[in-house]
């Protein structure tokens, strides 16, 4: 990359101080789906939750398959972003802060789901534990404690991930900027002078949050799929479940994070930052994860036919062959056999638009199997006589339709307030490279 | 919503169609896995052994009506409304389950908590038989025994350890309280 730093500033900060009309029409539109997904959970609320398809053996449906999915999709942002910082990839630079902008996003939207799901949403707080006039603390046993914990470190962790690499930005935008502009940068930069010591501090904050957050990344999702494997559900109760899941969140937080980076060189102009390379080594990510998805998908599936309990294999058949087959099916297509070959093909996977086709089934395939484990299972439970089934209605298809207009509007308000290419993190890799390159052409100095 | 519903299964081919009944209501399993679970402890066991359900500190998870394999835990989507004059056929004893909860069976433990009333205020044991659930209480045939499982003595207790008795589901280990009686004929010679 041949680019003056005042190039980069200039091109990287272009989107915080020009919006196209087409910016307004799409805030617009995501702003309304997302005005009407709230009207339909108010609706909820107000009626109960008999407004929603949810019946006697079916008790989780849609809110808890968006809920798994979107903690899924955080799973794009601060877990590829740690790991690559930690193995030091020097491709990463360009990529990290989209990818925890999404982790953040979605975690939001994903923690908004426990709620919508409750049957009395205003008691939520009572998972809180603090010494209330009730006199008693939340079961420490359940799996939903679990994951209220384990989901909220993970936001305040992922939030502090985003934010820590941002300061330096957010300084150059303050002394680059006047009037009310200025004033608030200069709030959101905490007082950042790029003093040796302030950046080693920023360094070192910045090597233990890479560490210690991929831990608690994969506890995330595993202690999710607990809400599943510890529950006595024929099909949930199972011990793959911990790795599937975390397998599944990083298979479909890579193909998120493939489309938002597509959108985000497309509408602002970064072809020169975002590189096909990225692209490229992203999609060699995402084809190990298809072909880790399909491993767990055909173990799970192998051994549930082969061990052929009773109570197991009504909701089994109910998804080779029976009503839900074909989301199944759909399923497995989207997963595996469209992205798979798209991503193994050298010539394909170079290429921008080709990785996005291969990262799209994979969201619709990965909401699907969310989808999939929950439903089937509750509706075939252990008595025949109280077998079910479950079908959306207009609130939760709102609701869902909302949540994924709110992960678009959130993302493209981001992208015009924080610039979403880290510019130092940037300058940094090209210093670097040039120091080698200058280090490598130098003669190797004789010892005395 | 009934709290205990009858399941009918059919054997065999029409005409020769044999048709098998059972009532199942909440089992108040000993070993319940309704109830961890649960994170507000409104699905918990009491100190009588009951599976008790606490409607006020519900907030709705469903996650016990998920994981009940017996699936007698029932979930009030819908705000009850009863038209004028049927609010009257409320039972005062009974208290009234908002929107957004969980009910199920409690034994009628508005019944169990009034004998003990009676009884300790005039200062004797309970009695084998003195009250019984509603269920038990309107059964014509007297096909449903409720008692004291802790009283060896007690006819549910001598009747639940018979060679007839089995326990719904009983491979998941959840211990149910509930015992089923299975048909028996006279040509088996067993009949105890």
């Amino acid at each position: 990359m041949d680019k003056t730093p005042e190039q980069i500033n200039e091109e990287l900060l272009y989107p915080l101080y020009h919006a196209s009309w087409r910016f307004y029409i799409a805030v617009a539109i995501l702003g309304s789906l997302v005005v009407a997904a709230f009207a339909a959970w108010g609706y909820q609320i107000y009626y109960g939750l008999g407004m929603s398809g949810l019946n006697r053996p079916v008790f989780w449906a849609f809110y808890i398959t968006n809920f798994v999915f979107w903690i899924g999709i955080s799973h794009a942002g601060t877990l590829i972003s740690a790991i690559l910082r930690v193995c030091n990839a020097g491709w990463r630079r360009p990529v990290t802060r989209c990818a925890e902008a999404i982790t953040v996003f979605s975690l939001l939207i994903a923690g908004m789901f426990p709620l919508i799901h409750l049957g009395r949403p205003w008691l939520a707080f009572w998972l809180i534990p603090y010494p209330s006039e009730r006199g008693i603390w939340p079961q420490f046993r359940s799996a939903l404690l679990w994951d209220f914990f384990a989901i909220s470190t993970y936001l305040i962790g992922s939030v502090t991930f985003l934010l820590l690499p941002s300061f330096p930005d957010f300084a150059l935008v303050r002394d680059r900027a006047t009037g009310w502009r200025q004033r608030i940068y200069n709030v959101a930069a905490l007082g950042w002078r790029g003093t040796p010591k302030q950046w080693h501090r920023l360094e070192m904050a910045m090597r233990i949050m890479a560490v210690a957050i991929i831990p608690v990344a994969v506890s995330v999702h595993t202690i999710v799929s607990w809400d599943f494997a510890m529950a006595p559900v024929p099909g949930w109760h199972s011990t793959i479940f911990g790795p599937y899941f975390v397998a599944g969140a990083i298979f479909s937080g890579i193909a998120a994070l493939i489309i938002a980076m597509a959108l985000l060189r497309k509408t602002l102009h970064l072809e020169e930052y975002l590189k096909p390379v990225h692209f490229d080594n992203l999609g060699k990510l995402l084809l190990l994860m298809s072909l880790l998805w399909f491993y767990f998908v055909f173990a799970e599936r192998l051994t549930t036919w082969y061990g052929n309990f009773p109570s197991d294999m009504p909701a089994f058949w109910l998804t080779q062959e029976g009503r839900f087959s074909k989301l199944f099916w759909t399923m497995v297509f989207c997963n595996f056999l469209i992205p798979a070959p798209i991503l193994a093909i050298k010539s394909l996977r170079t290429k921008v638009g080709w990785t996005v086709v291969a990262s799209i089934p994979i969201i619709v395939g990965m909401w699907l199997e969310r989808f999939l484990i929950i439903v089937p299972s509750l509706s075939h439970m252990y008595l025949p006589y109280n077998y079910g089934s479950y079908s959306p209605s207009w609130v939760e298809i709102t609701i869902t339709v909302g949540t994924f207009a709110a992960m678009g509007l959130l993302y493209l308000l981001f992208s015009r307030v924080v610039p979403i290419i880290s510019i130092w993190e940037l300058k940094l890799g090209i210093h670097k490279t040039e120091a080698s390159a200058f280090l490598a052409s130098q003669e190797p100095v004789e010892q005395p | 919503m009934h709290w205990i519903r009858i399941e009918r299964y059919y054997e065999g081919d029409f005409p020769e169609i044999k048709m098998k009944y059972r009532p199942v209501l909440c089992q108040q399993c000993n070993n319940a896995p309704c109830e961890p679970v649960c994170p507000t402890y409104a699905s918990y066991h009491n100190a009588e052994g009951l599976n008790a359900q606490v409607y006020s500190r519900c907030i709705g998870t469903r996650y016990c009506g998920a994981a009940c394999p017996y699936l007698v835990r029932f979930f009030n989507y819908l705000n009850p409304v009863w038209d004028k004059p049927l609010e009257l056929q409320l039972n005062p004893d009974v208290s009234e389950r908002s929107v957004g909860i969980m009910e199920k069976c409690t034994f009628c433990i508005q019944r169990i908590k009034s004998a003990e009333i009676d009884a300790k205020a005039e200062k004797r044991p309970l009695k084998d038989g003195e009250f019984n659930p509603a269920c038990v209480q309107s059964c014509p045939t007297e096909a449903m025994v409720f008692g004291d499982l802790n009283d060896p003595e007690s006819k549910v207790s001598r009747l639940s350890r018979s060679n007839r008795g089995t326990t719904l589901l009983s491979e998941l280990g959840t211990h149910p309280v509930v015992t089923y009686l299975k048909r028996d004929t006279w040509q088996n010679g067993q009949n105890t």
